[in-house]
């Protein structure tokens, strides 16, 4: 089998063994990426020669007989939003064409200390703002699965070089559902840790109670590899949790369901779930009683909230942390021509270098922030984040997991909602509670929706700092389905 | 009724530091009226009594010693800077005097 086409915890192996070297294994990914990101369009850059520098410092830190990490020389794609001293980052934006930060992400420094190696930068929505990768400055991301529908967002760079096999493993963020939405409609594996779990320090800020750093594998037991990887305390965060990294590998190695008690939530189904998405989900609920996992209905009421109030709790603090790009300090500036003032050359800059998504969100949050409206918008949306958070208390008092469908619809064709925000929205609608409470959720592929043969995605949701259950239910599920498939679901996909 | 009104919205702009044209305007008048009038939803259920959370977890301020530590040269902070002058950021007037 071809390199590009094992998995990270095999090419680990591998290379621990000295059966390849890190450098034949960064060169086929690289080889990948050069045959198929023409089409694809997940990179907005490719660090070739750094990559293959990284590997062969592995490669040597191996024959001079050192240990190395499970991860050591697997490469990975990394999230443009996570800054990287020795590559641009843009977060998808043209204010932050060219910039070059002076220093690494936490993120960033922890896939280096494990010897990852890191392939170059993924494509997003600009600053993350968006379910589709369209909103990136720099063109969308195409889903392999059908190049003319979308990957997902905003994490869709990184979860269409997994699912192309242009690396085995990649980074994303998730703030409403930008990875477990991308890994959905791309059929790959994608977790949202427990808020804190992962540092944030180096992540480029859009709502930062919400933002939380996770992994994309093919699948569960290298999601779990790489979350180990780079989660744990920082204290370059403040919002970091002083909690060890929950037990995930060995979770996801465990891979059973026996006696767990499973609870579906009631209001996430009907109208608006495409019927192929409801049949794999159902179908997915009575596997998981079938392997020994009691399954029971639970209602969340409160869920049905947490889409509008998420679109007034994140834009509102996106609009305080977007305050940054100013045009002074770093990246675009406009309109300096020696007549202007400041604040016009600002409102110059901030008028050219945002797009249109990210200026609707800003002008939203401002509003929602304003005196007059403060109590009836971004106070009322935190009374719901607390109501969110009870239902999950009240949930969890009766069942360990929680699941649903991660997305109501497969992969959208591009463009069919670029100019209707709402419609957008709702591909956040399931996935966007855990985010308000923090919780760990998952999603891995349960199949294809019969309509139109593109991959579905199960959800599986835990308690804060429960993040093992997350990998322990969605291994078994995965184990399950790939000995009925024959195989992982990604064998399904046109080949590229 | 609209929510939100095209003064608004260009009131908004203004405080956002964003120069929109006209049209622009005209079409963010229209989607954050849409926008607006959807998640003004959450008022249906956001009674006196429910405390509001800013923040999943419980939080309180973290401190760490204060001590002298390594940073950024002066170099490496301004190596991305649209200007420099003197080793200092160069920004536009700030003042409205008249020169």
């Amino acid at each position: 089998m071809s390199l590009i086409r094992k998995t990270a915890a095999e090419l680990g192996a591998l290379i621990a063994s000295g059966e390849v070297s890190a450098v034949e294994v960064a060169q086929a990914h690289l080889d990948r990426i050069a045959e198929v990101d023409p089409q694809i369009n997940a990179f907005l850059h490719v660090a070739a020669d750094s990559a293959l520098a990284q590997a062969r410092a592995v490669d040597e830190r191996r024959a001079a007989g050192e240990p190395l990490g499970p991860l050591a020389g697997v490469p990975i794609a990394h999230k443009d939003v996570f800054t990287t001293k020795d590559m641009p980052t843009t977060a998808g934006s043209k204010i932050l064409e060219g910039y070059r930060p002076p220093y690494d992400a936490t993120v960033t420094a922890r896939l280096r200390e494990a010897g990852l190696v890191i392939l170059g930068k993924t494509n997003l929505d600009e600053f993350a703002m968006g379910s589709s990768t369209e909103n990136s400055a720099y063109g969308p991301t195409r889903n392999p699965w059908d190049l003319s529908r979308i990957p997902g967002g905003s994490s869709g760079g990184s979860s269409a070089a997994v699912a192309a096999y242009q690396a085995p493993l990649s980074t994303g963020t998730d703030t409403g559902g930008s990875i477990r939405q991308p890994a959905a409609v791309t059929g790959i594996v994608g977790m949202k840790p427990t808020y804190g779990g992962s540092s944030r320090y180096g992540l480029i800020a859009f709502a930062s109670s919400l933002d939380t750093p996770g992994p994309f594998a093919r699948n569960v037991l290298d999601a779990a590899l790489l979350h180990e990887a780079f989660s744990g305390h920082d204290s370059m965060d403040s919002t970091s949790i002083h909690e060890p990294v929950p037990p995930v590998v060995e979770a996801a190695r465990r891979a059973d369901v026996a006696g767990l008690r499973v609870g579906v939530v009631k209001e996430f189904g009907g109208e608006g779930y495409q019927p192929g998405v409801l049949a794999r989900f159902r179908e997915a609920v009575d596997l998981l009683e079938s392997l020994g996992a009691k399954v029971v209905e639970v209602s969340c009421p409160s869920f049905g909230y947490a889409l509008p109030a998420y679109y007034l709790i994140a834009p509102s603090e996106c609009s305080s942390n977007l305050a940054r790009f100013d045009g002074m300090r770093y990246g675009l500036r406009v309109g300096d021509d020696g007549t202007r003032s400041a604040e016009e050359v600002m409102a110059l800059t901030r008028a050219a270098g945002f797009g249109p998504e990210v200026k609707r969100r800003i002008m939203l949050g401002t509003y929602a922030l304003s005196s007059g409206y403060y109590d009836a918008y971004y106070g009322s949306a935190q009374k719901v984040r607390t109501l969110i958070a009870r239902d999950f208390e009240a949930a969890f008092h009766q069942v360990d997991v929680l699941v649903s469908p991660t997305t109501p619809t497969t992969a959208f064709p591009i463009g069919e909602r670029a100019d209707d925000p709402m419609a957008m929205y709702l591909a956040d609608l399931c996935t966007i509670p855990a985010n308000l409470s923090g919780n760990a959720a998952i999603s891995v592929p349960c199949g294809l929706a019969d309509e139109d043969g593109l991959p579905v995605g199960l959800q599986i949701m835990a308690p804060v700092l429960g993040d093992d259950r997350c990998y322990r239910v969605g291994a078994a599920v995965e184990k399950a389905l790939e000995d009925r498939w024959g195989g992982p679901l990604l064998k399904e996909a046109p080949s590229l | 009724m609209s929510a939100i009104t095209r003064d608004e919205v260009a009131h908004l702009a203004r405080l956002s530091r964003l120069a929109l044209s006209e049209d622009e305007l005209d079409h963010y008048a229209t989607q954050l009226d849409d926008i607006i009038g959807a998640v003004a939803r959450v008022s249906e259920v956001a009674t006196d009594d429910i405390p509001p959370s800013s923040h999943a977890l419980p939080l309180t301020n973290v401190y760490r010693p204060d001590e002298v530590r390594p940073s950024l040269t002066p170099q490496e902070a301004l190596a991305a800077a649209p200007a420099v002058e003197d080793d200092r950021f160069r920004v536009p007037r700030i003042l409205g005097e008249e020169a």
